[in-house]
């Protein structure tokens, strides 16, 4: 059973991505008590799936083993993983939540030896890299996940397989008895980190992304870059496995238009300009395909050095639509430029859709009375108590800024909770 | 030049889109355009035309108002819609297409010989006729839009269709007499009449 002790003073945190980390360790590093609560079976949540970041190129693995660690050091944060808020009810200072926690059927005795995955034979979609390649029925999502334990998948319960796996553990961590649970938790302020997800590019339809196999998503492509990754850090067609050395970038695949995402994304831009440098860093030209290029501020840097780059080409037009070479497999991108006005039919060998953010959550399994704005995102105004939004829950936004976000969140629960330890004296 | 054109210069000097605004049918979306090139890219026409919608868009506002009026690319479209659907902004293209080329016609600048026009002006006098379209006299006058010569070429080169139309009994031939009309005619052409007085004043209150 899971043992979770809170009061109206504890900080109750929904999702453990960088903006939930973020928000939950500074919160509990001021000496609150925090609940983080993560769907997935680790914590770090997508900036895990990133390659490098823009615009210094570094790793998102540095940053993450620092929050790691300190999550891990401090007695005031609980980590709850494969678990979601079912309900929550109340009001500023006096809130009821329930956690549903799913059976991780590895318990914590597990080492993270991996001689369970190794004694098992069946694959699922590995979703961690968006389904582009497989993992075993016992699996560890990704080298650094934490916490540091092995997951069955629920599918292999009560098959042979999951048997294999239990006998194969040493230490006696598998558990295939583990049952959903459910915590009922009392806190005084909530804070919703939600993130986001990829906007689905198959609504897309001109650009086939359900049709062409060498048209994929950023994140995809993204994954693709990962050393560790499907591919091994290799740009690989999918349709024939050969090393990409023609590139297209569309950008605001699903953003800025009304008939998908209403919204900038913020992020695609920068994303793009990054993702270049691997092409060429790859030996590969890419080509970027765009309305205008939102890199503000001091991106602006980043934007002169891409166009510096004799590899990178630039066009003014957003994609109309894409149909395909049979022969060769080639995506070709079909549309007319703003400089010029030149109507153009270009054969790249591999597409990349810039694709946008939506929230991760739909807004009707918010509580209600949660302020949402027109795109889905929370917005964090006075009428909504002691729930406020981090990160990309309340828009779309870069890790910078959603670090930013979340650090004026972890401020903002704490002074309810001390207007809660103010008032009972 | 028309009278009226000449009022319309004369009025809006050099804002040309303060013109379009005014005086096209949904004109004021002009500005809403952010060039992004998706209409051009997915107009089934678009190669054939000497400016895509973007493009006239952009000249709309550089103030290029005899270029844009006097081309022949609105009367290209063949209102199918694709533009509408896909526009990153919802601007209703192809409606702003036929405002444009509808205001070059009552301008009098709209190109002479654009065959799309001289249709239009064919099958708008053979519906103000009688109140129904004529279609044996339309297709005839289509036929014969090219000259003597070609009409009876056309007329031979699609007898075979005729036939099978008047077999299925979609042709009648007693058409060629008059034609068949709305109940009442005289009631209708009151109706076109009050209509083209009220855009006469509305144009007219612009100038």
């Amino acid at each position: 059973m899971t043992d979770v002790v809170a009061t109206n003073e504890t900080i109750l945190v929904v999702g453990g991505g960088v903006s939930g980390m973020t928000t939950a360790l500074e919160a509990a590093e001021a000496g609150k008590q925090v609940i983080l609560v993560e769907k997935r079976p680790y914590v770090g949540g997508r900036i895990t799936q990133l390659h490098k970041y823009f615009p210094k190129l570094c790793f998102p693995t540095c940053g993450l083993e620092i929050n790691q660690r300190r999550t891990k050091q401090n007695p005031n944060i609980t980590v709850l993983t494969m678990a979601e808020v079912a309900s929550l009810t109340g009001s500023e200072g006096d809130y009821s939540a329930t956690i549903k926690i799913s059976p991780r059927y590895v318990n914590e005795n597990c080492t993270a030896c991996g001689a369970c995955e190794d004694a098992v034979e069946a694959e699922f979609d590995d979703e961690y890299n968006y389904g582009l390649s497989k993992h075993k029925g016992a699996y560890r999502a990704h080298r650094m996940a934490y916490p540091e334990r092995y997951v069955i998948e629920p599918a292999m319960i009560g098959t042979a397989d999951a048997d294999k796996a239990k006998e194969a553990c040493k230490f006696g961590a598998i558990d295939l008895d583990m049952q959903e649970e459910t915590v009922e938790l009392k806190v005084g302020a909530v804070v919703y980190a939600t993130g986001w997800r990829p906007y689905d590019a198959n609504k897309i339809q001109p650009y086939g992304y359900d049709r062409y196999q060498n048209v994929i998503t950023s994140v995809e492509f993204e994954r693709m870059n990962d050393p560790m990754g499907p591919t091994g850090g290799k740009i690989l067609r999918p349709s024939d496995g050969k090393e990409a050395k023609d590139i297209a970038f569309i950008q605001c695949a699903g953003s800025r238009d009304r008939n998908y995402l209403k919204h900038c994304s913020r992020i695609c831009c920068m994303a793009s300009l990054k993702q270049t440098t691997y092409a060429t860093d790859a030996g590969a030209k890419s080509t970027i395909y765009y309305i205008d290029i939102r890199a503000i501020d001091r991106f602006e840097d980043f934007y002169k050095k891409v166009q510096a780059d004799e590899n990178v080409t630039f066009i003014k037009s957003k994609v109309a639509n894409i149909t395909l070479d049979n022969e060769t497999q080639n995506p070709v991108l079909q549309g007319v430029d703003t400089e010029g006005y030149n109507r153009y039919a270009t054969p790249h060998e591999l597409v990349v859709l810039a694709v946008g953010m939506e929230p991760s959550i739909d807004a009707s399994t918010l509580p209600e009375g949660v302020s949402i704005n027109e795109h889905g995102f929370i917005e964090n105004d006075g009428t909504n108590g002691g729930i406020f939004a981090a990160g990309c829950a309340s828009d779309a936004l870069d890790v910078n800024r959603a670090v930013q976000s979340a650090t004026a969140c972890a401020l903002k629960a704490i002074q309810v909770v001390n207007r809660v330890a103010g008032s009972e004296g | 030049m028309s009278n009226l054109n000449n009022q319309m210069v004369n009025k809006y000097r050099n804002d040309f889109l303060k013109e379009v605004e005014a005086n096209v049918e949904e004109g004021d979306w002009v500005k809403m355009c952010m060039q992004c090139g998706v209409c051009a890219g997915s107009c089934p026409m678009g190669p054939y035309w000497d400016h895509p919608p973007q493009e006239i868009f952009m000249m709309i506002r550089a103030g290029k108002r005899e270029e844009v009026l006097s081309s022949t690319s609105m009367w290209m479209c063949t209102s199918c819609y694709n533009c509408i659907a896909r526009c990153p902004r919802e601007l209703p293209i192809t409606h702003i297409m036929h405002g444009l080329a509808h205001y070059g016609k009552r301008l009098g600048i709209a190109p002479k010989n654009q065959p799309t026009l001289k249709f239009s002006q064919k099958f708008w006098d053979n519906l103000m006729t009688n109140g129904r379209v004529n279609e044996l006299k339309l297709g005839i006058a289509l036929y014969f839009i090219d000259g003597f010569v070609q009409g009876i070429k056309n007329a031979l080169a699609a007898s075979g269709i005729g036939l099978g139309m008047f077999k299925a009994k979609r042709l009648d031939p007693m058409e060629i007499l008059g034609g068949h009309s709305v109940k009442d005619k005289s009631g209708l052409k009151a109706m076109i009449k009050k209509a083209q007085e009220i855009e006469e004043a509305r144009i007219s209150g612009n100038q």
